[in-house]
Order: C-alpha cells, then sequence, then structure tokens
C-alpha cells in the first residue's frame, strides 16, 4: 500500500556528450569522440603527438611521463593492432600497464560492465582504454567511472574510433601540412565504420574543404548529408581531384548479411587500382586503417605504391595515442564532487 | 456510499458533456449528473472547483511484470501507481513469465488484481503459446476466465499465414486481437529511428517500413478475416495516414500511440540516453506531430505504453539495455501538455484516455451516464509537480521525464463507486 518498497535511489540521467569529455577548464580528460571537439583540441592532439613522434627513434625509446600511472586496456571485442599500439604508447610513458581481455573472462560469466568497471576501480587504476562491440559503450564508462579515472575510447561499435581518426589526421597533417582546400574521400563500408564516423567529425571540425563519402547504398547511414558529408556511389567520380582516399575495411559478414553480393563485384565498382587513382590528384595520398584485403579494398599495387601511407598510420598511431593518453591523464578532476 | 462531486468540468464525451456541474455517485453507479437525486445524502462531498471530473482512463496495454518479474514491478504495485494516475482499467499484456497463454495464468493475475483492488486488471490472453507465433493459444478458454482480448504484443514474431490464421480462430470467438505493428524481419536488431541519430550514434537503425509493413499486413488481414483488430504503439506518420485511410473505408481496426511519443522524438536520445530506448523507437519531429494530429481527429487512441524495469536494466551501453517507459504516472501530463498549446480539447483527451478505449475493448465503462458503474478520475490541470520519490508509485523508475516538472495531476479516483485514490 505505502511507497515504502522503493528504494532512495534515481533513475540514471545521461550529461551532455560534450561536457563529458572536457573537465571544468575546458580540457579534454576523456578521449569518447571527435565529435563536439574543437579545433583547438584536435590541434592539440597533433602538436603534442609531434613531440612524441621522436621517442620511437631514440635508443631508450621511453619517457618518464606517466610514471606511476596504472593504465587498463580493457577489450570487451578482440583486436591486436589497436591493443597493440595502446600498450605500446603506455609502456613508451613509462606507465604501468595491464590488459584485460574480457571477451574471454568476466562478460562471458556473466558480470556486467559496471561490476567489471567497479572492481577495476577498486584496485586503484588511473585510465581505462575501452574497446567494445555496443555502440556508446565507453560514453556508457566514462559516465559512471569515478572522477580521477580517465576513458580513452579504443572503438565502440559502430560508433567512433576517435583515436584511429586523429592518427589519420595527424598523418594527413604531415603530408599536406595544412587542412584547408583538401578534398578528402572515405571508400567503403561507412555504415558499419565506426573510423568513418570519427573521421568525418575531425576532417570537418579542422575545415578540410570537402569530405566525400563512396560506397553503394546498402553500406550508406541514412541522412548521412546531416554528417556535413557529400555523399557518391561511383568510385571514379569520387575520387576525382581528391587529395586524400581513405579505404575501409570490407566485413566478410556483409556478404552474408545481403549488403553486398560478392566480393568480386565490390571490387569491381569500390576497388582502388593504379588506373583509377590518376582520378585523383598528383599527389594524393592513399590511407587504410588495417587490415587491408588485398584485392577486396585495393591492388596490392595501390597498397604498397608511392602514394600510400599506410604504414606511417600505424606508427603515428603510437605517438597519437601517447598524446590523448598524457593530455587526459593531465586533466583529470579530483575526487571531490 | 454516497458521494456528492461539486461543481467540477465535467467532461464526459459519451454524453457530450463538457460544462461545470455536480456528479451524484451512489452504490456504486453513477446516480445523477447535474441535479440532486432523491433521497440523496452524501457520505462525502468534494469540492472539484477548477478540476476536471471526466471517466476513468482505460489503458489497451500495460506491462505489469508479474508473474515472473516481481524484481521490476508487481501486480499490486503499478495498480496502485495507475489509480495515482487517473487510471481505472488497465489491460495486462500478456509478456509474463510463464506467458500468459493459459487460464491458470490470467486466473493467477484476476487473484493478484483482486488482492491488491485497486484498478481494474483485464488480462489479455496471448495469441500463440508463449508468444512464439507458432502455435495458437486455448483463445476460448482465455476468454472464458476473463481474457478481455488476445494479443501479440509486445513480440511481434509470427508468420503472415500463423497471423491470418489466428485472427480467423480469434474471430469466431468474437476477440479482438491486439498486435504490436513492428515486422521483426526489417526491424532487426534495430534500435532507434533510422535517421539522424542512427547515422551519428552508429546505432541500428529501425526504419518506418518496419511498422508500415506491419500495418498493411494487419489491415489486409483484418480486412479479409473480419476479425477486429487493434493495434497498439503507433510511431509514424506514414502509419497514421494508412489507418485513417483504412478506418474511413470500413474496416475494423483501431489503434494507439503511447503518450510519450506524442512528446518526445528521436533527437532525444542525445548521446546514447538509455531511458529514451523505447519500442517502437522515438521518432521525427515530423511524426510526432502526425500522431497529435492522429489523437485529435479520432484516428488514434492513447494507451500508456507502460514497460516498469529494475535500475540495472537501463544501466549499461545502450545496445545492451531494455527498452521501454514506466509511463503511466506521466501519460494525463503529456496529454495536458496538448491541451495547454490547444492541439487537442478535453472532450478529445477523455476520447483518447477512456471512451475509445472502452469502445475498442466492448466495456461497459468509459462514460459517465446515469446507471453506469462510477469509474471516475478528477484532476487539477493546472497543479505542477516534480517526478521524484515522493511523487511515483511505480516500481519503474525507468521514465526520460525523471527531475522535471509537469503539469497536471490526479487528486481522486473511484473504482466502482469506491475511493481508491486522494492526494
Amino acid at each position: 500500500m505505502s511507497s515504502s518498497q522503493h528504494v532512495a535511489s534515481t533513475p540514471f540521467k545521461a550529461p551532455d556528450s560534450s561536457r563529458l569529455q572536457l573537465n571544468e577548464q575546458g580540457k579534454l580528460r576523456h578521449f569518447l569522440t571527435t565529435e563536439s571537439l574543437s579545433k583547438e583540441i584536435l590541434t592539440e592532439i597533433m602538436d603534442v603527438a609531434e613531440s612524441f613522434s621522436s621517442v620511437g627513434d631514440q635508443a631508450v625509446k621511453k619517457v618518464p611521463v606517466l610514471r606511476g600511472k596504472t593504465i587498463v586496456n580493457l577489450f570487451f571485442e578482440n583486436s591486436t593492432r589497436t591493443r597493440t599500439t595502446f600498450e605500446l604508447a603506455a609502456k613508451r610513458l613509462s606507465a604501468d600497464v595491464l590488459n584485460i581481455n574480457v571477451a574471454t573472462s568476466a562478460a562471458s560469466k556473466g558480470e556486467s560492465v559496471l561490476d567489471t568497471i567497479r572492481n577495476l576501480e577498486a584496485m586503484q587504476v588511473d585510465m581505462f582504454v575501452v574497446r567494445h562491440g555496443d555502440s556508446g559503450a565507453s560514453h556508457f564508462i566514462a559516465q559512471h567511472v569515478a572522477p580521477h579515472i580517465s576513458v580513452i575510447n579504443a572503438g565502440d561499435g559502430r560508433h567512433a574510433h576517435p583515436t584511429q581518426a586523429m592518427l589519420d589526421m595527424f598523418t594527413i597533417r604531415r603530408v599536406k601540412k595544412e587542412f584547408d582546400g583538401l578534398k578528402v574521400a572515405i571508400v567503403g563500408d561507412i555504415l558499419n565504420s565506426r573510423v568513418a564516423r570519427s573521421q568525418i567529425h575531425a576532417l570537418n571540425t579542422l575545415g578540410v574543404e570537402e569530405v566525400r563519402v563512396i560506397a553503394p547504398k546498402t553500406l550508406l547511414p541514412l541522412d548521412t548529408n546531416t554528417l556535413g558529408v557529400h555523399v557518391y556511389d561511383n568510385l571514379l567520380e569520387g575520387i576525382t581531384d581528391v587529395d586524400v582516399v581513405i579505404m575501409l575495411r570490407l566485413q566478410k559478414e556483409r556478404m552474408s548479411g545481403a549488403l553486398l553480393p560478392s566480393e568480386h563485384e565490390y571490387f569491381e565498382c569500390f576497388g582502388l587500382t593504379q588506373k583509377k587513382l590518376k582520378q585523383a590528384k598528383p599527389d594524393v595520398m592513399v590511407m587504410h586503417p588495417g587490415p587491408i584485403n588485398r584485392g577486396v579494398e585495393m591492388d596490392a599495387d595501390v597498397a604498397d605504391g608511392t602514394h600510400s601511407v599506410i604504414l606511417q598510420q600505424v606508427t603515428n598511431g603510437i605517438a597519437v595515442r601517447m598524446a590523448v593518453m598524457t593530455m587526459a591523464m593531465n586533466h583529470q578532476v579530483s575526487d571531490q564532487p | 456510499m454516497n458521494i456528492h462531486i461539486k461543481q467540477g468540468y465535467v467532461v464526459d464525451p459519451a454524453n457530450d458533456i463538457t460544462s461545470v456541474t455536480d456528479v451524484f455517485i451512489a452504490d456504486g453507479h453513477i446516480a445523477s449528473i447535474d441535479s440532486l437525486p432523491d433521497d440523496f445524502r452524501a457520505d462525502k462531498t468534494i469540492d472539484a472547483t477548477n478540476k476536471i471530473v471526466c471517466p476513468g482512463f482505460i489503458d489497451v496495454n500495460t506491462s505489469l511484470r508479474e508473474p515472473g518479474l516481481e524484481h521490476k514491478a508487481t501486480i499490486a504495485s503499478e495498480s496502485k501507481a495507475a489509480v495515482s494516475a487517473g487510471f481505472t482499467t488497465l489491460c495486462c499484456s500478456p509478456n509474463t513469465i510463464p506467458v500468459l497463454d493459459s487460464t491458470a495464468v490470467a486466473q493467477l493475475i484476476i487473484d493478484k488484481a483482486a488482492n491488491a483492488n485497486f484498478a481494474k486488471i483485464l488480462p489479455l490472453g496471448a495469441l500463440t503459446v508463449g508468444l512464439k507465433g507458432e502455435a495458437l493459444s486455448e483463445m476460448y478458454a482465455l476468454k472464458g476466465t476473463g481474457c478481455i482480448a488476445v494479443s501479440q504484443a509486445p513480440s511481434t514474431n509470427i508468420s503472415p499465414r500463423t497471423l491470418r490464421l489466428a485472427m480467423q480462430y480469434a474471430s469466431s470467438f468474437d476477440l479482438l486481437v491486439i498486435l504490436k505493428p513492428e515486422d521483426a524481419g526489417i526491424k532487426g536488431d534495430g534500435l532507434v529511428h533510422e535517421g539522424v541519430m542512427s547515422s551519428r550514434l552508429g546505432l541500428t537503425g529501425i526504419p518506418v517500413s518496419a511498422e508500415t509493413v506491419a500495418i498493411a499486413q494487419a489491415i489486409a488481414l483484418a480486412e479479409e478475416t473480419e476479425c477486429r483488430v487493434h493495434l497498439t504503439g503507433i510511431s509514424t506518420s506514414k502509419g497514421v495516414a494508412m489507418l485513417a485511410r483504412a478506418q474511413y473505408e470500413g474496416v475494423l481496426i483501431s489503434a494507439d500511440t503511447y503518450a510519450y511519443q506524442l512528446q518526445l522524438t528521436a533527437l532525444d536520445v542525445g548521446t546514447f540516453d538509455a531511458n529514451y530506448h523505447v519500442s517502437p523507437p522515438l521518432r521525427t519531429a515530423e511524426s510526432r506531430d502526425a500522431l497529435r494530429a492522429g489523437v485529435a481527429s479520432g484516428v488514434l487512441q492513447v494507451s500508456s505504453g507502460h514497460n516498469p524495469h529494475d535500475l540495472d536494466s537501463k544501466l549499461a551501453p545502450f545496445t545492451s539495455t531494455e527498452s521501454g517507459v514506466s509511463s503511466l504516472e506521466t501519460t494525463l501530463s503529456s496529454m495536458i501538455n496538448l491541451v495547454k498549446s490547444e492541439l487537442l480539447d478535453w472532450h478529445q483527451m477523455v476520447v483518447a484516455l477512456a471512451a475509445g478505449p472502452a469502445k475498442t475493448l466492448g466495456l461497459e465503462e468509459g462514460h459517465l451516464s446515469v446507471g453506469a458503474v462510477a469509474d471516475v478520475t478528477i484532476f487539477d490541470p493546472d497543479a505542477t509537480w516534480i517526478v521524484n520519490n515522493e511523487q511515483w508509485h511505480s516500481s519503474g523508475l525507468n521514465t526520460p521525464f525523471w527531475g522535471e516538472t509537469m503539469t497536471g495531476q490526479v487528486t481522486h479516483t473511484f473504482v466502482n463507486g469506491r475511493l481508491v485514490f486522494e492526494r
């Protein structure tokens, strides 16, 4: 009869995401998405990455920036490349690193994400690098961690992969120097790509002239134009006069899911070859977040050719992740509410 | 017990009353409107000045969670919440554990409702065994136990052939069939409206066609089988247009939208706010406006779409949260918003919440005719309140309106002439 059965608790209300990533001074404390971050912050990430980029060339590949800090690579989804570069980045900053592959441990025993986080928090860690198959998982964790812990999104579902996008921006800046006036084409599975979403936001914020997406309609999200891109369903038209071509990885599941008929037909229509690449500017850069399916997204000639910066992207990934980790760790807030 | 409700603004669409007058209740029935009946001595007099007096609200689609999910809510907790929000009759959705596909479960719910003794609870039998969309449930027996209709909602997993046969069978016993129009194949693992937000957030979209294909199917089958059909949870402008046309052409099909759909849009999902994870998904402002117009024109009724959850069900990454809003207690305020914005009048509001559902379900409630059972709601349309623990009765705290100020609050609720709630 009475309302005494009510526990004295209230439902959780999600705060605004643009606030979530920044501390009270407007500095980066979580890195969850490139959306809504200012040009200044994105530029700062690249500047700091530049200062770290020589660390890998030294005989002793370490700086004492995050000595005594504990970083947890919390991977709810398998990944080798991203986890490795995060681990290397943390180690080069002299942090202690813990790799937890939740995909094969707690989650399969039925533990909730929140319980996993609470348990690790109790071990007094300083940062979570999170990869999760659900869009929004990093936001969720950032909303619920203790104030002195930072969260870096290492890929959440189909939503965002901001460090990948920033290493791509860093790679573009190193080659092209400026973003003004650049035309960038992103080719492939935009619908399912967290990388593409993060790239689109970053490119627009950094002020490129035009972002194009090129894909068949089954691989394009609806209302793509609201993301600030021009849509093409023809590769040759789409890459005409562009300065940068970013090829996305095509997952095999797209064929079984009736989104595409075959890899062969995909390559015919959307695969990049040296011949097709002639449509782009003569100094075009070809990028790919890896791993490449040769003969599906691009020819071996293109992947290993003079326009390709794919391996630089991997190297730059370490410096960019060092930058983001350092910035977020420096801007954590105290435990006092 | 004799009750005299004085000088309220009485809204009773069935008798075309919208005026300030008195209501007299005696022996559980409406004894008179306006004039004092002979030999009437009031045991209780309620001053309803500046309040609205109307038939109690009837909800076609409420998930009560009992049996099986008592950690989310119980029949007692939710029927108390219902009367605090002006609802006097609830149709209990069959998505219990075990599924409400047997007379035993139906009887259990009826007994628990009698013990709770707040709102009237009418079980909705499952259309198919286990809501699996395969074998037909024992509809005749369910009807005999007291099921007012049979429903496949919220499950939508049924082949067109099985649905057609189930509707034919139900119509043999003049049973209303309640469906949630959502094509399971098109919906897939969709979570939010396919559009700007699904594109931005990388959440799988639910296209408008998931609803329109199912509505088209329901209309065609209703026409062919002559089965009475009610569609619950319309969310799209195209759906409203299809239903308006079918009703105009004489198909026996009624429909409702959830009250919160009249207020919110897909943009409210913001940054993965699980309180806005609902099914069907919140759609565009254009669809929301069409739903409002559909309620005003009478094409749509309004149900709560009440889905109470425990807190943990919403405490996870968006994709892993459960859909639904605990919405009984915000339904009236959602409707009052529309009246205050002059998108509805009081008459239309009471049609949508009481008279319309009563007609669809074939109930004798839903009006204030002399001699009718006295299911009466009195509310103050101008009272403001904050959605918080002091005001809330449902065990489900999963509402996007938590902490917000709402306008309009129930002050008295009568079921069979018995005062079951007063604030």
